[in-house]
C-alpha cells in the first residue's frame, strides 16, 4: 500500500484528519477516493479537531492540591497560592480587585479557616487588587493585643499584608507615581534585605527578594517542607517574562531570579515531580519546566544582543524575528503583555546597557 | 412469556460476550526486536541528525526552534536527567516495555493499563475507567495523561494530554505542551501494533503519524528504575549560559552527507507524501545543490 494511503487509513480509524487536511489529501493526485459505505463500522466519518489552546484564567475558579500544605486557587485574574495548617491560612498574591470576592470563595474552598497572613510578591494591581478585602475577611492572630487603653496600640483587625520595601514605596506613591488606592492594598510589614524568612503552620517560609528582575521589588516564596516555590510574576508558562523597565525591571535581574528558582528547585526524580513552581499565570510547574523558560529567555536574550551588538533598531530586530519560535506559547497576542511589548521591553533594557 | 424471557437473556449475554470479546487483553512484556524497522534510526541511538526534517510537517516556528538546537543544551543541568515524551518514548530508543493491568479488587474488572520500562522511567498508566483529564493548571509530564476507550473491533485508542513542553525529535524539533498523542492499540497474536498520532497547534501544521510494531517477549525482564545522575558535564559552561545556535544559522551536514537537497531536509508536512518523490527528483537533477531562497 502507498504510504499516503497508509495515512488516510489511519487517520480513518483515528477520527479523520483536520478538515484542511482532509481538502489537502483529497486533491492528492493517484490516490483512491473513499466513499463513505466503504468505511469499516465504528469508524468515525468526522474530522478530529486539533488539540485547543487551554485559554486561563476564565472566571472559572478552581482550587488544586500543589503538595503538601499548598494549593492553587486559579481561574481569577492571576493565580492565588495558599498555605493550610493549623495556624491558619497563609495567601501568597490576591488577584485584581475585580475577582476578589470569587478568589475568596475558592479560597474557602481549600480549607474554611481564618486567613492569617497575605504575602505580595510584587506591586502589581492584578496581584494585590483585592489585598483589602483579602485581608479584611481574615484575622490577625495578634489582633487582641494593644488597644482599650492598653500600653500598646490597638493592632491589625485583618490578616496582615508582607511585601518587599521597594513594593511598599512603590504602592504608597514613593516612586514617583501616585498611591495606590484603597489604602487597605499596601503591605503593613515590609523588608528590605534579600530574605525574609518565617516559621508558619509549623514550616519554613522564605521570601526571597530579587532585585530588578519584573519590576525593583520582586520577591518568590518557597514553601520549604511542601516544596513549593510561589513564584509571582518572576515565572509564566503563558506569557513572556514581564519586563517592566520602568518600573525598575531588567533581563539580567529576570533571568538571576529564574536561575535562582532553578538553584533552589530539586526534581523528584528524572526532572519532574520535587520541587513544584506555581506562576502567577499559567499552570504548576516544575524544575524542567522553569528551564525550559530559563532557555528561551536566554536564546532571545542573547539573539537580540547580538542584533544591538551591531547597532540594529527596534524596527530591525523586529523583522529579524528573534522570538518567532516561542511566539505561538508566550506572545499572548490578546493580552496586556504581548510579544511585542517584550521584545520592545529586552531591546529597551539591552540599548539602555549599551549606552552606559 | 418464559420465552421470551430466556430469548431476551440469550441475547443480554451474546451482547455482553461480544462486549467482553472486544476488550482486547494487552498484558504482557513487549519487544520492540520484531525486525521490523519502521524507523530505523530512531530504534537505535542518537536517533535523527541535527538538520534532519524531512517528514515533519513542523512549520516556520519549529523550524527556527531546531536550527537554534545544540547538543550541547543536553549538558545543562537540567536537561542532563530528562526522559523523552510520552510522544517519542513509545517509538525510540526500542523501548521494550511491560504493559499490565490496573485491576479493580472489588470489581476485578481492569480499569486501566501500565506501561513500564520506557525510557527514563517515564512510565505510564493508560486510565479506562472514564476519569477526566486533570486541569489545565496542572503540572505536565514527560509521560503526560492518558485515558482510553476500547473501540468496537477490541482495539484501544488512547488520548494523552498534558505532556510536557519538550520535542518531536532529539535534534531540536519541538513540542508544545499544547501537543495531543492519539494512539491506537491493535493486537494481533502475538504482536502489537501501535498507531501514534502527535498533533500539535503550536509547531505542527498536520498531525504526524507514525506506526510501531512489538513482539510479545514473556522471557523480557523490566529493569529496575535508576534515575539518571547530573553532573558538571562542561566545565566552562557559567551559570545562565545556555547554548544555542544564533539565530540564522542552518546546519546543512545532514544534507550535505547523505546528498540530498537543502529543501528536502528542511522538512515539512510537504516531504510526507509521496508525491513529494517528483519534485526531489526534480531537485536531484540540479546540480550543485541547491540552497534555500528564504535562508537567512
Amino acid at each position: 500500500m502507498r504510504r499516503s494511503g497508509i495515512v488516510l487509513l489511519l487517520l480513518g480509524v483515528l477520527g479523520g484528519a483536520p478538515a484542511a487536511q482532509q481538502d489537502r489529501l483529497s486533491t492528492q493526485p493517484g490516490l483512491p477516493s473513499q466513499p463513505d459505505s466503504a468505511r469499516p463500522q465504528g469508524i468515525p466519518t468526522k474530522p478530529a479537531a486539533r488539540p485547543a489552546i487551554p485559554v486561563y484564567e476564565d472566571g472559572t475558579i478552581e482550587a488544586l492540591h500543589v503538595a503538601g500544605n499548598v494549593y492553587l486557587v486559579a481561574g481569577g485574574g492571576a493565580n492565588v497560592v495558599v498555605q493550610d495548617g493549623r495556624t491558619g491560612l497563609l495567601v501568597v498574591n490576591t488577584g485584581p480587585a475585580a475577582t476578589g470576592t470569587a478568589v475568596l470563595g475558592g479560597i474557602q474552598q481549600v480549607a474554611k479557616k481564618p486567613i492569617r497572613l497575605i504575602l505580595s510578591t510584587s506591586a502589581d494591581e492584578e496581584l494585590t487588587g483585592a489585598n483589602d478585602l483579602v485581608s479584611n475577611a481574615g484575622a490577625n492572630v495578634n489582633a487582641g493585643i494593644g488597644g482599650a487603653g492598653g500600653r500598646e496600640p490597638a493592632r491589625l483587625q485583618g490578616a496582615p499584608i508582607i511585601a518587599t520595601e521597594a513594593v511598599l514605596h512603590r504602592m504608597s506613591g514613593l516612586k514617583n507615581e501616585p498611591a495606590r488606592e484603597p489604602f487597605g492594598t499596601w503591605p503593613h510589614l515590609s523588608f528590605y534585605g534579600p530574605l525574609s524568612s518565617r516559621t508558619f503552620n509549623d514550616e519554613v517560609v522564605e521570601m526571597r527578594h530579587v532585585p530588578a528582575a519584573h519590576t525593583d521589588g520582586d520577591m518568590f516564596v518557597w514553601f520549604r517542607t511542601s516544596d513549593v516555590i510561589a513564584a509571582g510574576n518572576l515565572y509564566s508558562t503563558i506569557t513572556y517574562p514581564v519586563i517592566d523597565v520602568n518600573k525598575g525591571g531588567t533581563v539580567q535581574g529576570y533571568l538571576n531570579a529564574l536561575n535562582d528558582i532553578l538553584d533552589i528547585a530539586v526534581p523528584k526524580f528524572n526532572n519532574q515531580g520535587g520541587t513544584l513552581v506555581v506562576p502567577a499565570h499559567g499552570r504548576i510547574s516544575n524544575e524542567s519546566d522553569v528551564a525550559e523558560y530559563r532557555d528561551m529567555f536566554t536564546i532571545i536574550r542573547d539573539r537580540v544582543q547580538a542584533m544591538v551588538d551591531k547597532g540594529m533598531t527596534l524596527a530591525q530586530v523586529r523583522a529579524a524575528r528573534p522570538t518567532l519560535d516561542y511566539d505561538g506559547i508566550y506572545a499572548n497576542p490578546k493580552g496586556t503583555w504581548t510579544g511585542e511589548k517584550f521584545l520592545e521591553a529586552v531591546y529597551t533594557d539591552l540599548t539602555r546597557n549599551r549606552k552606559k | 412469556m418464559t420465552r421470551a424471557l430466556i430469548a431476551l437473556a440469550t441475547l443480554l449475554a451474546t451482547a455482553s460476550t461480544a462486549a467482553a470479546q472486544a476488550r482486547t487483553d494487552f498484558s504482557g512484556n513487549w519487544s520492540a526486536g520484531t525486525g521490523n524497522f519502521e524507523e530505523l534510526p530512531l530504534r537505535g541511538d542518537p536517533g535523527v541528525e541535527a538538520g534532519e526534517y524531512v517528514g515533519i510537517p513542523l512549520n516556520e516556528a519549529a523550524r527556527q526552534h531546531a536550527d537554534a538546537w545544540q547538543p550541547g543544551m543536553h549538558s545543562l543541568l537540567e536537561w542532563q536527567a530528562r526522559p523523552h515524551p510520552v510522544t517519542y518514548s513509545m517509538r525510540a530508543p526500542a523501548p521494550n516495555f511491560r504493559m499490565a493491568p490496573i485491576i479493580n479488587p472489588d470489581t476485578q474488572a481492569i480499569i486501566g493499563y501500565t506501561i513500564e520500562n520506557l525510557f527514563g522511567r517515564a512510565d505510564r498508566v493508560i486510565w479506562l475507567d472514564g476519569r477526566a483529564h486533570p486541569s489545565k493548571y496542572a503540572e505536565h509530564l514527560w509521560q503526560g495523561f492518558s485515558t482510553g476507550e476500547y473501540q468496537p473491533d477490541g482495539s484501544l485508542r488512547v488520548t494523552t494530554t498534558h505532556i510536557k513542553y519538550s520535542f518531536v525529535h532529539r535534534n531540536g524539533i519541538p513540542l508544545s505542551p499544547y501537543a495531543q498523542m492519539t494512539e491506537i492499540y491493535k493486537r494481533h497474536g502475538d504482536l502489537l501494533l501501535i498507531a501514534i498520532v502527535v498533533d500539535d497547534p503550536i509547531y505542527l501544521t498536520e498531525p504526524l503519524v507514525r506506526t510501531s510494531t512489538f513482539r510479545l517477549n514473556p522471557a523480557q525482564q523490566v529493569q529496575v528504575a535508576l534515575p539518571f545522575e547530573v553532573f558538571d558535564e562542561i566545565p566552562a559552561l557559567d551559570r545562565g549560559k545556555v547554548p544555542a545556535n544564533p539565530l540564522g544559522f542552518v546546519d546543512t551536514r545532514y544534507a550535505e552527507i547523505n546528498k540530498l537537497p537543502l529543501e528536502a531536509a528542511r522538512g515539512g508536512a510537504h516531504t510526507m507524501y509521496p508525491e513529494y518523490a517528483k519534485r526531489l527528483t526534480e531537485l536531484m537533477q540540479q546540480r550543485p545543490s541547491p540552497t534555500l531562497s528564504s535562508e537567512r
